[in-house]
């Protein structure tokens, strides 16, 4: 009886905390299909129609290809970058290994706004204009951390007999990493990525601060909130939310789902 | 002879391992320490009215702390930061046990995934999505009003209230997560030993897996922290404007005042602030595995 009174009770706060959690998206989502011009029930619909001006607004256009280029560019430093040193941290001895390690991971533990305030500063001072550049900077800043992390978790000591394997083989470092470590550790490489993408694409505050005509969509969707609950606001919105989850789908599938089997 | 060229191998190893992390060391240190510096620099050059170049004083740090607007949001952003990491404990405590111990082994993973699904929209979307829920034609009122419950539209949206909500429905799913990934490794076998003992359910709990699960909400309560203290986007969007919080202060010195220094000084502020919390948090933090 005291056992079915707690599952009840389990139950109940699970569904509801489901609820509270999940509610703000399907709002969201359900009200980008809106065919009105106001985002606010009643429901009348539903019309793809406001997907289809993310891809025939020059804003939106726009935002889009510089959000892409952003996160391509971005991602891809941060995972060179972070599995290089994750390569250098696990494989060699040498002074100071923990403290560029910390280094490395600092940025994990301060706030992107501190991150764009800083590049703001030093680039204005420098005389420079407002770039998208400056936000692939400090886009790689974020997330190779993160890159580097997961490099380094996936870098075990099994991965480490084989590179000394191809070693004896007479193979030179540089072959060892493209040809034995790489490989070996690809499907964490492209999850980094993902992830690093994923980041990149919703990051708001950088690209905010060091931007000013090339801007990226979350920064679009920014400038579009000044107009009201439009559909549009609503679409854009569910469209980046629905891009991140296919990355994030991508990231499990390779991150976790071989280590089952 | 074998010995030197031990030696070498191992100053070879030394200069590999060097030349393998430098790149990633030199990015942060660029583009994340050098502007750090700068601003630290700028922060001690404050603009000078009459055209005058600047010179070394510390007149922004004074200023800043004697205007009370300042003083005041940054009362107001440690006070909103406290409740959130309170409120999102409390709430993300139950959840995550239950998704621990009373959902099925093999849909937890599932589970897990589905309740944090929101935590990969951007903030500004997030925001957004709350206001559609809360505004005065949002779809909570809605309801109210067409169940007759209310004549007109309450307040829901546009206050400090409703910056803690977002805050808080973004937290109840970062610290489930680090609560839950804390849960599931403590063995299950020291509850029952206590059990055994004679310990009732509700002690063993208190006695044994809560004092073993302060590491995840120690991490939890730190990534609030630093995120929460540092959002501009949650409170400019749900906040209405009227209790401002540090990082509204900081956009408003560059959008409107153009004053970097004192912008600097506040994002300065900020981190120490958020460096005393990793120094008083570091403890419960360490055993942390996640």
């Amino acid at each position: 009886m005291r056992r079915q009174v707690g599952n009840l009770l389990s139950g109940f706060y699970l569904t509801a905390c489901y609820v509270f959690i999940l509610l703000p998206v399907a709002v969201l989502i359900l009200f980008s299909f809106q065919d009105g011009r106001l985002a606010v029930p009643p429901f009348k619909g539903p019309t793809l129609q406001w997907y289809v001006t993310i891809f025939t607004s020059d804003r939106m256009t726009d935002g889009l290809i510089n959000s892409l280029i952003v996160g391509i560019s971005s991602s891809a430093i941060s995972v060179v970058l972070g599995f290089l040193a994750a390569f250098g941290i696990s494989r060699y001895e040498f002074p100071a290994r923990r403290l560029l390690q910390g280094v490395i991971i600092l940025p994990l533990a301060v706030s992107y706004l501190l991150v764009g305030m800083g590049l703001l500063v030093t680039v204005s001072s420098l005389g420079f204009g407002p770039s998208l550049w400056t936000v692939v900077i400090g886009h790689v800043v974020i997330n190779m951390p993160l890159a580097f992390a997961i490099c380094l978790t996936q870098l075990g000591e099994h991965q480490r007999k084989i590179e000394w394997a191809a070693r004896d083989l007479g193979a030179s470092t540089l072959r060892v990493l493209a040809q034995v470590t790489m490989p070996m550790i690809a499907p964490a490489l492209v999850a980094a990525f993902c992830l690093c993408f994923t980041l990149s694409w919703d990051e708001f505050i950088i690209a905010f601060l060091v931007t000013r005509f090339d801007v990226t969509l979350p920064v679009v969707i920014w400038s579009m909130l000044r107009g009201g609950f439009s559909p549009q606001t609503n679409a854009v919105g569910s469209f980046i939310f629905l891009c991140s989850i296919v990355m994030l789908v991508a990231v499990e599938l390779l991150l976790f789902r071989k280590r089952r089997v | 002879m074998v010995s030197s060229n031990e030696a070498r191998a191992a100053s070879q190893a030394r200069l590999a391992g060097f030349g393998f992390t430098l790149p990633a060391v030199a990015w942060i240190l660029l583009f994340f320490g050098a502007p750090l510096a700068v601003m630290a620099v700028y922060s001690l050059l404050p603009l000078t009215t009459d055209g005058s170049p600047p010179h070394l004083r510390f007149k922004a740090y004074s200023d800043f702390f004697s205007q009370p607007a300042y003083v005041q949001a940054i009362w107001n952003s440690v006070v909103t930061t406290a409740i959130v990491v309170a409120v999102s404990l409390l709430l993300a405590y139950p959840f995550a046990y239950v998704l621990a111990y009373r959902v099925p082994k093999r849909w937890q993973r599932f589970a897990l995934a589905c309740a944090i699904l929101p935590f990969w929209t951007s903030y500004v979307v997030r925001s957004y999505a709350w206001l559609l829920v809360l505004a005065p034609t949002g779809i909570i009122n809605w309801l109210l009003i067409n169940l007759g419950l209310v004549e007109r539209p309450i307040t829901l949206a546009y206050n400090p209230n409703a910056t803690v909500l977002g805050f808080v429905h973004f937290f109840i799913m970062l610290n489930a997560l680090t609560i839950y990934a804390n849960l599931v490794q403590i063995n299950p076998r020291y509850a029952l030993a206590a059990q055994d003992l004679g310990a009732s359910a509700w002690r063993s709990f208190l006695a044994v897996t809560l004092p073993l699960s302060v590491p995840g909400m120690a991490v939890g309560a730190f990534l609030t922290v630093v995120l929460c203290i540092g959002d501009f986007i949650t409170p400019q969007i749900l906040g209405g404007n009227k209790e401002l919080l540090l990082p509204q202060v900081i956009m408003m010195q560059i959008q409107r005042q153009l004053d970097l220094p004192m912008a600097s000084v506040m994002s300065l502020v900020l981190t120490v602030i958020v460096a005393v919390v990793y120094l008083l948090m570091q403890k419960p933090m360490r055993s942390a595995r996640l």
